[in-house]
């Protein structure tokens, strides 16, 4: 790793913070929606938090983001405010959309998250869109599109990755690399041994990180997006990871390998970024206490502003549909 | 599942794969094919097609990449030389990805190759509003199927037209999209009989009355059922008709209702505007206009995404009441 790309102390704290956010709002959002408080259909990202805490310190207030129907930690280690964020989930008119898109399409512009989309490899050609608006305007904004790995062989993926290859986009593709995609094993659905390989049909640069180790994932995003930010042109990024909780929130894992899950639960990420964070005197217990300490607070403002909010009035299905509010 | 077990109630994922099986068992042309159908994915992401990878090989049933273009592709392929693949496209939704397969080859190419190559293909999609998926996942889209030339639309709305309607289908010579209700597929209906087909472009008088055709389809058609009932309580005597098959439809027999009870009320989950509503409602104007006691009316969803806040939801699924009140409304109409 070249020493220019090592994250400072402060960085590396954001990091954490940012991780740890991801993995105690995931916490609470299972418990909240267990008890049945919030019906919702959760896509628990839960494994893969360092991804884009790793992306989020290397971006400016002016970047995008496009994410998928897994993209809570995308949104949340990007700092979309809990207290929407949570609303939206809960259906609530005081949410991010007014409950109208709900946890698969999260937006919040103000923290440059412009599209959550449902639909598997649709991510990619639209951030090219912003990075090419970008590009024209002559701003220095950077696009990061958030994909799984079975969105690797979708078309989508080949076109958007062609095209931003072609115009030299500010875009940066990051492929969170889970194993699976729904049910199907890696190996079974995508003819890659690494999809970063498939950065080379394009002729742009692509590597293959460990997603869940804070300093790989923060060199190999830095690179990519300095890279972008510049001129240079796309990069793919294939971080490896694991999802501890299936597909959806609550599916039976029949389908994946025995212990498979329990031998990545016990090297959870963010628990060993802690560990390591402590022992090279990067922090002590007490600080990363009190961070944590924080964040718990404010997700308990989070569920209490999202529970006691009032759900969107009918009237809601006439607006938003075109700019002038639909006449029935 | 054995004949001689022959349960007396299924529901719609148990017909659904038991017409799978039986297909697959009485036709080695026929194939499936989608995202996570095989056992070793756990027989597709609601379990439809649960154990025929184990029976009939993973050569046959066969898992694909997330790709439905090229799931759609490969099907069409297959079928032009005489196979007959059943292809899943997990959500009506993601039909979007395929459509350039769906609507300019697998539709037209029997026209185009002047009856020389035809697509035996059947697709299985799933859909409908009900479990907070939102705007995409949930959309009834099956207009824009049925304004396409050669390409038939079927939505069954119990276990046993499911069964019977998707044997159906896989024997059509012709390209069938097929429509499965997602909230409605574990709903227990009458078993279907074994082997039994139903045919296509024919539909079925599920309620026989006197004072007004109700039209629908799919999951909305047991709402109409439920309405009828209520009202025959009060002395209104609805004839419910459920389409079965969406396209080509079968206009003698909601022609024949009409003329006897002179009101038409349609009912579909799917947008209003534009809708398959619009198309019946404009073939009885076309045929029945002098028999009509009152205007035909349409009752579907506004013209919105699906939203996902279950407040939202349950104002953007036709209600019964909405469908009663149609129906009421029908009746005070003062005759011409
Ligand atoms: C075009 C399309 N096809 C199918 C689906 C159904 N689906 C939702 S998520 C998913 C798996 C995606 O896997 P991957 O890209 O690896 O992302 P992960 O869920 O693992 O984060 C599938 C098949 C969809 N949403 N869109
Ligand atoms: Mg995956």
């Amino acid at each position: 790793m070249a020493s220019t790309q090592a994250p400072d102390r402060r960085t590396l704290l954001d990091m954490y913070r940012r991780a740890t956010a991801v993995k105690q709002n995931d916490e609470r959002f299972r418990a909240v929606i267990k008890s049945g408080k919030i019906t919702a259909t959760y896509y628990s990202p839960r494994g893969q938090d360092i991804i884009p805490a790793a992306v989020s310190v290397n971006l400016t207030d002016q970047d995008y983001i496009c994410t998928i129907y897994r993209g809570i930690h995308d949104m949340i280690a990007r700092g979309v405010p809990l207290k929407p964020l949570w609303a939206e989930i809960a259906g609530k008119v005081t949410g991010t959309c007014k409950g109208k898109g709900g946890a698969m399409h999260i937006t919040h512009p103000a923290t440059g998250v412009m599209v959550t989309t449902g639909v598997v490899g649709s991510s990619m050609p639209i951030a090219n869109g912003l990075a090419m608006a970008a590009q024209i305007r002559g701003e220095k904004r950077v696009a990061i599109a958030y994909f799984g790995d079975g969105a690797s062989n979708i078309g989508a993926f080949h076109e958007a990755l062609n095209l931003a290859a072609v115009w030299k986009l500010p875009v940066v593709f990051v492929c969170q690399n889970n194993g699976y995609g729904e049910h199907t094993r890696y190996e079974l659905a995508t003819s890659a041994a690494k999809i970063s390989d498939r950065a080379q049909g394009y002729q742009i640069p692509g590597v293959t990180v460990d997603g869940n180790e804070p300093l790989a994932m923060y060199a190999a995003a830095k690179t990519a997006i300095d890279r972008a930010r510049e001129g240079g042109g796309p990069t793919l990024i294939e971080a490896l990871t694991f999802r501890f909780y299936g597909h959806v929130f609550g599916d039976a894992d029949a389908y994946m390998a025995k212990g498979e899950k329990e031998a990545a639960m016990a090297r959870d990420p963010v628990v060993r970024f802690r560990v390591w964070l402590i022992e090279n005197g990067h922090a002590t217990e007490a600080q990363l206490k009190d961070m944590e300490t924080v964040i718990e607070r404010d997700i308990d403002e989070a569920v209490e502003f999202a529970l006691s909010s009032p759900v969107p009035d009918a009237a809601e299905l006439s607006r938003d549909v075109f700019a002038t509010e639909l006449t029935r | 599942m054995s004949a001689s077990e022959s349960p007396k109630t299924m529901n719609t994922l148990q017909a659904v794969n038991l017409a799978l099986d039986d297909a697959l068992a009485s036709d080695p042309n026929v194939i499936l094919l989608g995202e996570d159908v095989g056992d070793r994915q756990a027989g597709g992401v609601v379990g439809a097609t649960k154990g025929l990878s184990s029976k009939y090989g993973d050569a046959r049933v066969r898992s694909t990449p997330i790709a439905e273009q090229a799931i759609m592709g490969a099907a069409i392929g297959a079928a032009i030389v005489g196979m007959r693949p059943v292809a899943e496209i997990m959500l009506m939704n993601f039909t979007t990805v395929a459509m350039d397969m769906i609507v300019n080859h697998a539709a037209k190419l029997r026209f185009m190759s002047g009856g020389q190559t035809h697509v035996p293909l059947t697709i299985r999609t799933m859909t409908g509003a009900g479990f907070g998926n939102g705007g995409q996942h949930s959309d009834y889209l099956e207009a824009w199927f049925a304004h396409t030339a050669g390409i038939k639309v079927v939505a069954p709305s119990t276990p046993a037209d499911a069964y019977g309607l998707l044997l159906s289908c896989i024997e059509d010579d012709d390209p069938c999209l097929f429509i499965e209700n997602l909230p409605g597929y574990w709903t227990p209906g009458p078993a279907p009989m074994r082997g039994q087909r139903i045919p296509l472009g024919k539909a079925n008088v599920v309620r026989a009355g006197r004072d007004v055709t109700v039209v629908s389809y799919a999951r909305t058609l047991n709402t109409c059922v439920a309405v009828a009932d209520r009202l025959a309580k009060d002395g209104v005597d609805v004839e419910v008709i459920d389409l079965r098959t969406i396209a080509p439809f079968d206009e003698a027999t909601i022609l024949e209702s009409v003329a006897r009870t002179g009101r038409a009320v349609i009912v579909h989950e799917a947008v209003k505007s534009f809708g398959v509503g619009a198309e019946i409602a404009a073939r009885i104007n076309e045929h029945l206009h002098e028999q009509l006691k009152s205007p035909v009316t349409r009752i579907g969803a506004p013209l919105c995404p699906v939203p996902f806040s279950k407040a939202l939801e349950n104002a953007y699924i036709p209600s019964e009441s909405a469908i009663e009140e149609a129906i009421r409304s029908r009746m005070s109409r003062k005759s011409r």
